[in-house]
């Protein structure tokens, strides 16, 4: 059970939420809850945008100023929040297919213009709300309804991706270590800039299921036996990080901010007005 | 004493803007509206507004949306292939019920057609381009002054009915250089959406008034937490799949602006008393309809001229008064029909209608139209 400062930040009216039992999303929202009650954020004070998938469903679910957007744009709609009033702390959770695919040109973007919002990105490497279809980040050879026969195009690392647009935080966790997930989370939302903290999570009905995971366990147990930390990958050979998932801190450097920029325009626009 | 300038039509909508209170413009950059974001880019920024250039047409009205969440009066501008880019986000405008203006500087053609050539080709994209019932709150400014005018009644109007605005504006006015009279401030009203007065444990975030149907909007940030989303959702704002609660929700987000539609319904007419014959237009070919008109009167036969400001709500009950007494009504549009429709619906048969389409990126000479009501009258 949740402590009662986390149970505090949940729309408990709203539930029982849609997520199946066992899905991976949960243990991401309680993960993202510890870290803004650790943070003192205050709710009123606290945006959480989201697209449209199981995950974008965290929104709802969570008391704060909450925004479920449409499909692939939360980013977007975030960054007008966040412009317009750079006091509030920005949160997008965002799921492979709404960040990657349909998502895919405000995530970079978003990344490029370093704009203080933590993207949570939760990689069940599926499509679960529509039914299992395959996503940009569905292994090459994995089953899904669409890929009856096998994924033939290769996936996104979408931490390669996040650090090459700019960003400047990116870090992988998976749910199989929520402590990894909380403190990745936490540092993103310190993080004076753009953060991309992507989250291995599981879909066992969708994804599991046709691929040799069928329980929640079955994936926890995965990730658990696949996961090499960034430091130990580092001395490892390609072949052996094949289909292998590197957990760790990617990026973490100090680089403009831009609300910050655009805050400073404004006083040199203002000030110059005034002096003219 | 009011200012005077010399603006073209996309100036005017964009200080008209800011006249209105608006401090966010989001926005990509296409022709013909492109000045407007240019504008919007060098003036915001004085008055601690924010411009950003979003990274595709799609983000530039979800940023305005997310803006006008936390509180901002917010502005996006585009041209046909950005309007249909944006049809998604603006439904999402309408259900979760926030204020913002949408101008669409129309020019020729589907797809990218003829991007500086006029056109009116985009008026039935405005009334129902994006999915789902919603009601349409759209003017067509007819000269730079009327920009200047109607940009302040969209921002008002977005702000009182808790709405996306449309301004269906188009290649001519938006380049068309002329005099316009800037009112001093103060001088003109402004409406800023209702705030909730509760205390935050109290407030329901899509609970309507009942004497207006409406919600009251709180900004985040202002110290509420609330959800929104782009599913049909109850008075918590939470999706509910429970039917009464739906229909409740889609029907509101129609009748919250019929119900005031005598408020928001604006036209102008010329000669209409003893009219036979009627030229309905709008936007720029109105220019040309009213010159035909004055020209016929010259030759003494019985011309009218009726335009539609607000192409929605549409003045209907207006036209079918007129439809009474006139025999016949011309409908020249930059368009191969889209307005037509509607006065047709509105006239219910008791006049003759006649349809004048233009569609080669010209605007329709007056003497083109005089030759139509030559032939009728």
């Amino acid at each position: 059970m949740p402590n009662p400062e986390v149970m505090s930040w949940l729309r408990t009216r709203f539930f029982p939420h849609i997520w199946c039992p066992g899905c991976g999303h949960g243990i991401i929202m309680h993960s993202l809850l510890r870290a803004l009650v650790s943070l003192e954020k205050k709710r009123s004070e606290t945006v959480i945008a989201s697209g449209i998938g199981c995950s974008s469903r965290m929104a709802g679910y969570i008391d704060a100023c909450t925004m479920h957007t449409t499909h692939g744009r939360s980013l977007a709609f975030a960054t007008g929040i966040k412009l317009s009033n750079p006091s509030l702390t920005v949160v997008d959770v965002m799921g492979d297919g709404d960040c990657t695919a349909i998502g895919g040109n405000h995530f970079i973007h978003a990344c490029r213009r370093n704009i203080d919002i933590t993207a949570i990105v939760m990689n069940n490497n599926i499509y679960g709300m529509t039914g299992g279809q395959a996503s940009p980040t569905t292994p090459r050879g994995a089953l899904a309804t669409t890929a009856p026969y096998g994924a033939i195009e290769p996936n996104f690392d979408i931490c390669k991706l996040a650090e090459g647009a700019g960003a400047s935080y990116v870090a992988r966790a998976t749910i199989a270590n929520p402590k990894q997930v909380e403190m990745f989370i936490k540092k993103g939302i310190q993080k004076k800039g753009f953060s991309v903290v992507e989250i291995v999570s599981s879909c066992h009905t969708q994804y599991g299921r046709r691929n040799k995971r069928r329980t929640p366990i079955d994936n926890i147990n995965y990730f658990k036996e696949n996961s090499i930390a960034l430091e130990k990958s580092k001395t490892m050979a390609l072949e052996e990080l094949e289909g292998k998932i590197i957990t760790g801190e990617f990026v973490n450097k100090e680089i403009p901010e831009y609300t910050d920029q655009y805050l400073d325009l404004i006083a040199k626009v203002r000030g110059k007005g005034e002096g003219q | 004493m009011p200012d005077v300038a010399f603006w073209q039509g996309n100036e005017a909508l964009a200080y008209g803007s800011i006249a209105a209170g608006c401090r966010f413009f989001g926005g990509y950059p296409i022709t013909p509206s492109s000045e407007i974001a240019e504008i919007m880019a060098e003036e915001l920024p004085k008055l601690n507004g924010r411009f950003i250039q979003m990274e595709d047409e799609i983000g530039g009205i979800a940023s305005v949306i997310g803006a006008s969440i936390t509180g901002m009066k917010s502005l996006t501008a585009t041209s046909g292939p950005g309007f249909s880019l944006k049809q998604e986000n603006l439904g999402l405008a309408y259900i979760a019920e926030v204020p913002m203006v949408l101008v669409d500087v129309m020019r020729g053609g589907p797809s990218t057609g003829s991007p500086t050539k006029g056109g009116q080709q985009d008026v039935m994209q405005a009334r129902w381009g994006t999915h789902g019932d919603h009601a349409t709150i759209c003017y067509a400014p007819s000269s730079a002054q009327e920009c200047y005018e109607v940009a302040i009644r969209a921002f008002n109007n977005a702000e009182r009915f808790r709405q996306p605005v449309l301004i269906l504006s188009d290649e001519v006015i938006a380049h068309m250089r002329e005099k316009v009279l800037v009112p001093e401030k103060g001088s003109f009203e402004i409406v800023n959406r209702k705030r909730p007065t509760e205390v935050p444990e109290k407030f329901v975030p899509y609970r309507p008034d009942p004497k207006d149907d409406l919600p009251c909007m709180a900004s985040f940030g202002d110290g509420y937490t609330w959800h929104v989303t782009g599913l049909t959702h109850n008075d918590w704002g939470f999706p509910t799949n429970n039917p009464e609660e739906i229909e409740r929700n889609v029907c509101r987000l129609v009748s919250k602006v019929e119900r005031f539609r005598d408020d928001i319904v604006q036209y102008e007419t010329e000669y209409t008393d003893d009219a036979e014959v009627i030229v309905l237009a709008y936007g720029s070919v109105a220019r040309s309809a009213r010159r035909a008109v004055r020209d016929a009167r010259k030759r003494d036969l019985k011309a009218g001229f009726f335009r539609p400001i607000t192409l929605w709500p549409f003045p209907d009950k207006e036209i079918e008064k007129l439809a009474r007494r006139v025999r016949t009504i011309i409908v020249p549009e930059m368009n191969c029909g889209q307005m037509i429709l509607e006065v047709e619906r509105a006239t219910k048969g008791k006049a003759k209608i006649v349809q004048q389409s233009l569609v080669n990126g010209e605007l329709f000479k007056p003497k083109d139209i005089l030759k139509v009501i030559e032939e009728v009258a």
